[in-house]
């Protein structure tokens, strides 16, 4: 009971101004480290999912539950160990130009990463990465010796393995 | 609650006039029944007040003399009343002055909707004057808010508000109302709101869990009720004297729980928690099924949890899943309105008694006479105690009266002792333990019972937070009776100072003004007690005034509080001196 796992929070709500704030207040108030959050729309019409990584024991994650689930714009919260959730993160780096002109090395790392070029100029290009954190990770381990000018790592997304049985309750 | 909801489902006002959101926002308190508020005015509310000005036949303003004031007169009514309290501030200071009021709602399920003008919608976030992020503010105290910045939100979200205010486990809402949405004119209809479609008020009754937690009470041989303020608030107090009654199960309360059940009520067996009573605490751990009803299992309640009711199976009544295996964990939750689940409960819990228990509980009322109520309440040594003079209240109300208190020593004092008739008689801070309650508090009870005494117990530092109310009642001429019980201490930090700082006291002493002179200086009856023989006379001359009175008593200075459970002690530690 008391040794803390990461679980992905999924929170299907109303979409409000504040509702975030009240969510995020219920684990600042209990002194708990959010790893990562992302708000975005759901599979249903007009209700946002927030999805959100922390870790915790087993314990605190159903008392909190409980407390988001209170929140009178909170229309169903489930968490999810990391077996059951397929999870993605996606990380931007941005590079210099010169390092595709004189480096050979890169252009296997791009290939090898499975990242992408989205952006290119003389100046700069961007790569793109989506993976686990661990592959986001390793990636900013190798691309670190060749110099980042700037990086950034969304919030992880996370699908469940099992049906979320949230769009039979708003009917 | 919710047979209210259904009740008036279908009264719908429909009157499509133009109107300008100010009037909207009376036109809604008059559509929620609301007749009465309390507040402050100031620039960001202005046309809201220029409205209650034109409906002031229809709608009671009072104006208290301080926005906190506000807040604890609008709990008090509610506490009352069973009905949503209001009350109304202006921007910046006005909107942060209720946020204690608002916290204390929150942590006592008091339904309330609070009302607040805010700076116009072009200035919002560029630091206006009295421009504070109220909503950004009260998110963490309230069950709702919202920020309306269009007059033709008003009516939805009124309705919303008063809702969720009252609906399910209550609590407090609060609606922030930009300047200009107040001036915009649109045209106004106001229908009830009866659900939101993300909020489910009260959670489905479980027959099999009733049923389960039916068999776990008959099966027991030694079975212990706690009740807390969800029979207050689901009105289920018919329904939880049927049910205790038919299963013969002693019965206590916690603070909040008080006056739901009768206090001469043979299976009631007093409160328990810090400063409960001896046998309640002691034989919660000697309980074998032990049956939560409408309580939360507080920290002071349950002093250390790792032992507390380890013994006994647990079934927990409770309207608020979150609530459930929170604090303690339950082998039945029986999840619903308190009414319903106990009127459902009924035919599934046997007939019996339990003599030879209820016997273990009379047994420790003995020794807790003899080691503390004795003293209490007859003593021989010169120096008044607070428990006579709550003896004394209590001669002179028959039981009938509402008692409201603040926070301390003489809180936990009149809550020992006082007696109760009826219902919704006990109006305390119980969770947020807000000194400054009371006084304010007993005159929105007051308002919302004028058929019942109110009397107020208060201790001098509490009083002193939100004496200035005095003003108010001076103003509403609200029959209110004031006890201030006075030991020129904070005592319950002064008693703390003595029992674990070895004396050191630091800061609780209290130079007190002349209260009795402040009191007749806001042209109140007031009167001093500091010897035992005049006691009851003029305790008796207070209950008959027909007009507010005060009543100072010097009160020994160094009493202590008993029995009580030390933090992070076992209730099976409550000690008696």
């Amino acid at each position: 009971m008391s040794t803390k796992n990461t679980y992905t929070v999924s929170i299907y709500t109303e979409n409000n101004v504040g509702l975030l704030n009240r969510i995020s207040a219920i684990f600042q108030r209990r002194h708990m480290n959010i790893e990562s959050i992302n708000s975005s729309k759901s599979e249903i019409k007009n209700v946002s999912r927030i999805t959100i990584l922390v870790k915790i024991t087993e314990d605190q994650m159903k008392k909190i539950i409980g407390q988001i689930e209170k929140q009178v714009e909170v229309i169903k919260a489930f968490y999810h160990s990391e077996e059951e959730t397929i999870y993605q993160e996606s990380c931007l780096f941005k590079l210099n130009s010169d390092l595709l002109i004189e480096n050979d090395e890169i252009q296997m790392i791009i290939n090898q990463s499975k990242s992408r070029v989205i952006n290119i100029n003389k100046d700069f290009f961007v790569l793109e990465k989506s993976g686990s954190k661990e592959e986001v990770e390793e990636l900013y381990q190798i691309l670190k010796k060749h110099g980042i000018m700037q990086f950034v790592r969304s919030g992880r997304i996370a699908i469940t393995k099992e049906e979320m049985k949230i769009s039979k309750m708003l009917d | 609650m919710e047979t209210r909801e259904k009740k008036s489902k279908k009264e719908e006002i429909k009157t499509n006039v133009t109107v300008s959101g100010a009037e909207a926002v009376v036109k809604c308190l008059l559509a929620e029944g609301v007749d009465i508020l309390y507040g402050y005015p100031g620039g960001a509310i202005m046309p809201v007040y220029d409205e209650l000005y034109k409906y002031k036949d229809k709608l009671n303003h009072v104006l208290t003399r301080h926005e906190q004031g506000a807040t604890h007169s609008a709990q008090g009514y509610a506490r009352a009343t069973g009905k949503v309290g209001v009350a109304m501030a202006t921007s910046g200071p006005g909107a942060t002055n209720l946020i204690t009021g608002i916290a204390d709602a929150q942590i006592d399920s008091t339904p309330m909707v609070c009302i607040t003008g805010q700076v116009a919608s072009h200035l919002l976030g560029s630091d206006a004057f009295q421009e504070t992020d109220i909503v950004g503010i009260s998110t963490p105290v309230t069950k709702w808010n919202y920020q309306i910045t269009k007059a033709s939100e008003i009516p939805e979200i009124f309705a919303k508000a008063f809702y969720i205010a009252r609906s399910g486990r209550p609590g407090p809402v609060l609606i922030d109302i930009t300047k200009d949405a107040q001036f915009e004119q649109f045209e106004f209809s106001y229908e009830k709101c009866t659900s939101v479609r993300s909020y489910k008020a009260i959670p489905e009754l479980n027959i099999e869990a009733v049923k389960e937690a039916a068999n776990l009470i008959n099966e027991a041989k030694k079975p212990f009720v706690i009740w807390g303020q969800g029979i207050v608030l689901g009105e289920a107090e018919e329904e939880f004297k049927e049910f205790i009654e038919k299963a013969g199960i002693p019965s206590a309360s916690t603070l909040l729980g008080l006056s739901a059940l009768p206090t001469k009520h043979p299976l009631h067996v007093g409160m328990v928690g810090m400063h409960g009573n001896y046998g309640p605490n002691k034989l919660t751990n000697e309980c074998d099924v032990l049956i939560a009803v409408g309580m939360r299992f507080d920290d002071r309640v349950t002093g250390d949890l790792s032992r507390y009711a380890k013994q006994a199976k647990v079934v927990h009544f409770e309207i608020d899943p979150a609530e459930i295996d929170k604090n303690v964990k339950a082998n039945v939750a029986v999840l619903g309105n308190a009414k319903e689940t106990l009127k459902t409960i009924l035919p599934f819990v046997k007939e019996n008694m339990h003599k030879e228990w209820l016997q273990e509980f009379r047994d420790y009322d003995a020794t807790e006479f003899d080691k503390v109520i004795k003293k209490d309440l007859y003593p021989t040594k010169e120096g008044l105690t607070m428990g006579e003079v709550i003896k004394e209240i209590n001669k002179a109300s028959q039981g009938d009266a509402i008692v409201v208190t603040d926070v301390g020593q003489h809180q936990m004092v009149a809550c020992r002792y006082a007696e109760f008739n009826q219902t919704k008689s006990n109006i305390t801070s119980g969770g947020l333990g807000t000194m400054g309650f009371a006084l304010p508090a007993a005159i929105g009870a007051k308002m919302g019972a004028p058929e019942r005494e109110v009397v107020a117990v208060i201790g001098d530092g509490g009083y002193q937070m939100t004496i200035q109310e005095l003003g108010t009642i001076l103003q509403t001429k609200a029959a209110v009776k004031i006890v201030v019980l006075n030991n020129e201490f904070l005592g319950m930090v002064r008693q703390w100072q003595q029992l674990f700082f070895d004396k050191r006291y630091a800061s609780t002493e209290m130079t007190n003004p002349d209260f009795v002179a402040i009191a007749k200086g806001y042209h109140l009856k007031a009167n001093r007690v500091t010897k035992r023989e005049e006691l009851e006379n003029v305790v008796q001359e207070m209950m008959q005034s027909e007009e507010a009175y005060f009543l100072e008593v010097c009160v020994e200075k160094e009493g202590n509080v008993f029995p009580m459970i030390a933090t992070g002690s076992s209730v099976s530690e409550v000690r008696l001196s």
